[in-house]
């Protein structure tokens, strides 16, 4: 139920007293409303629930959280080579 | 997709596990509060990945269980009546209340809606001037911002046939009962992370440091989840309990101004009942004074409502990870998705329901 998605912004526009977006999950777009992130700009990602963009995706930050995920990844793949020859008694 | 893969990576699940079983030296019992996050851990059979130490147990933060039978009595009443345009989330329409669900009110002859967004709700009730047209707005935090826009958006317009009928449930609330309970187990909480988006996390900073319980805020992907057991295994080896945030990159500690903005302009805080738990102090959402004419409660009369849930129903205990669902001699005998007894087998986030759904019929 609480399930957001991350897509991408496409365009912006004003709908009455609404801003509202086209955004894009893989291949579908849909119009979201962006009362909860008003500054958001062509080419942002956004988090959106049930219609609405409810945070702003840190590009910065997912990158640097995935480097580090990235950094154990290959450290664990190097542990695991070595940990079949230190098995060895 | 962007965002989203790069969290499914097995590489990187087996590099989190590896770290997790390098670190643990004691048992440790943990709890994920959303049903999101349940079934991730499902899905991905991510506890076959972690080492017999950690203990998973799941939580209440599926709001479509707990939403207290008497509302879902009081969704058939009103869905039922002549000229009613009832309009739902998906997830509420085979919720079993007390007799009847809202699926057989549809098939009776109901005008019953299924709605992504509640301002698809608003939109119909501007198609249907004539019609009184009545949005089911359940949700946690997430949820509650765009059910708040919906009410907002018709004061304003003046969409004098739109109403709500509103049961909106808090987070802390919960955990605060869980770990005030004598019985409690749970060592250590991941926070749900769409909710924290919300809200921030000074909420949990404080239950941290009433109880000295490790919290992390944890997004969704099998990736996330991973990590933010990783980061509660370390606090709990090394003595630490803090509030900390593994969802950086879209959660931040204030949570969005906004969206709380938008809540406390149309809802104030309410004692709320659970389903399958029972009343909650400071619990839930009502929706206030001002905006009274949209509130469905008040606009329907339908009376005190009071129905007492099933006895043999082991959910309270399940919620709050005190039994498993294995525990329970009804569950996949006379208790299945499609006949639920109670709470945690109404939802597919339910507890008992992924169970059942990914066969994990032991404990």
């Amino acid at each position: 139920m609480c399930l957001a998605v991350p897509g991408k912004v496409l365009e912006t526009v004003e709908v009455g007293v609404s801003r509202m977006a086209s955004v894009q999950f893989g291949g579908v777009t849909r119009q979201v409303y962006l009362d909860f992130v008003p500054e958001v700009q062509a080419g942002d990602y956004v988090l959106v629930h049930v219609g609405f963009a409810i945070s702003r995706v840190e590009e910065a930050e997912a990158k640097r959280t995935y480097e580090l995920l990235e950094q154990i990844g290959a450290l664990a793949d190097e542990g695991l080579e070595a940990d079949g020859t230190e098995g060895q008694p | 997709m962007k965002y989203l893969d790069e969290y499914r990576d097995a590489r990187v699940v087996r590099a989190l596990a590896t770290r997790i079983r390098a670190r643990i030296t004691k048992p440790w019992v943990l709890m994920e509060i959303c049903g999101g996050q349940t079934h991730t851990i499902m899905r991905y059979g991510l506890e076959e990945l972690l080492p017999p130490e950690v203990e998973l147990v799941h939580g209440p933060g599926c709001p479509v269980c707990v939403t207290p039978l008497e509302v879902i009595d009081r969704a058939i009443e009103i869905a039922s009546q002549p000229g009613v345009i009832f309009v739902s989330y998906g997830d509420m329409l085979r919720v079993p209340g007390s007799r009847s669900d809202l699926l057989r009110v549809k098939a009776a002859g109901g005008d019953l809606r299924i709605a992504y967004s509640p301002m698809d709700a608003l939109q119909i009730a501007r198609d249907h001037p004539t019609r009184a047209v009545v949005f089911f707005g359940i949700g946690f935090e997430t949820t509650a911002p765009a059910n708040a826009t919906a009410v907002w958006a018709a004061k304003r317009e003046g969409l004098a046939n739109f109403s709500m009928l509103a049961s909106h449930v808090l987070v802390p609330p919960a955990i605060r009962l869980i770990l005030g309970s004598p019985a409690n187990r749970v060592q250590g909480f991941i926070a749900p992370g769409h909710v924290c988006a919300v809200m921030g996390y000074s909420e949990y900073q404080e239950l941290t440091e009433e109880f000295h319980v490790p919290i992390v805020v944890g997004g969704f992907e099998p990736v996330d989840v991973l990590e933010a057991i990783a980061m509660l295994v370390d606090q709990l080896e090394s003595g630490r309990a803090v509030t900390e945030n593994q969802y950086v990159r879209s959660v931040t500690e204030a949570g969005n101004r906004a969206a709380q903005q938008r809540m406390s302009e149309v809802f104030e805080i309410s004692d709320h009942r659970w389903r399958g738990i029972g009343h909650i102090p400071a619990s839930g959402y009502r929706i206030r004074d001002a905006y009274a004419a949209f509130d469905a409660d008040r606009v329907f009369d339908t009376g005190q409502i009071r129905v007492e849930e099933p006895a043999e129903c082991i959910s309270a205990l399940v919620l709050q990870g005190l039994k498993k669902p294995a525990d329970c001699p009804a569950f996949g005998t006379h208790c299945t998705p499609q006949q639920p007894l109670g709470a945690s087998m109404v939802s597919i986030e339910g507890v008992c329901a992924a169970y059942h759904a990914y066969r994990r019929h032991t404990a």
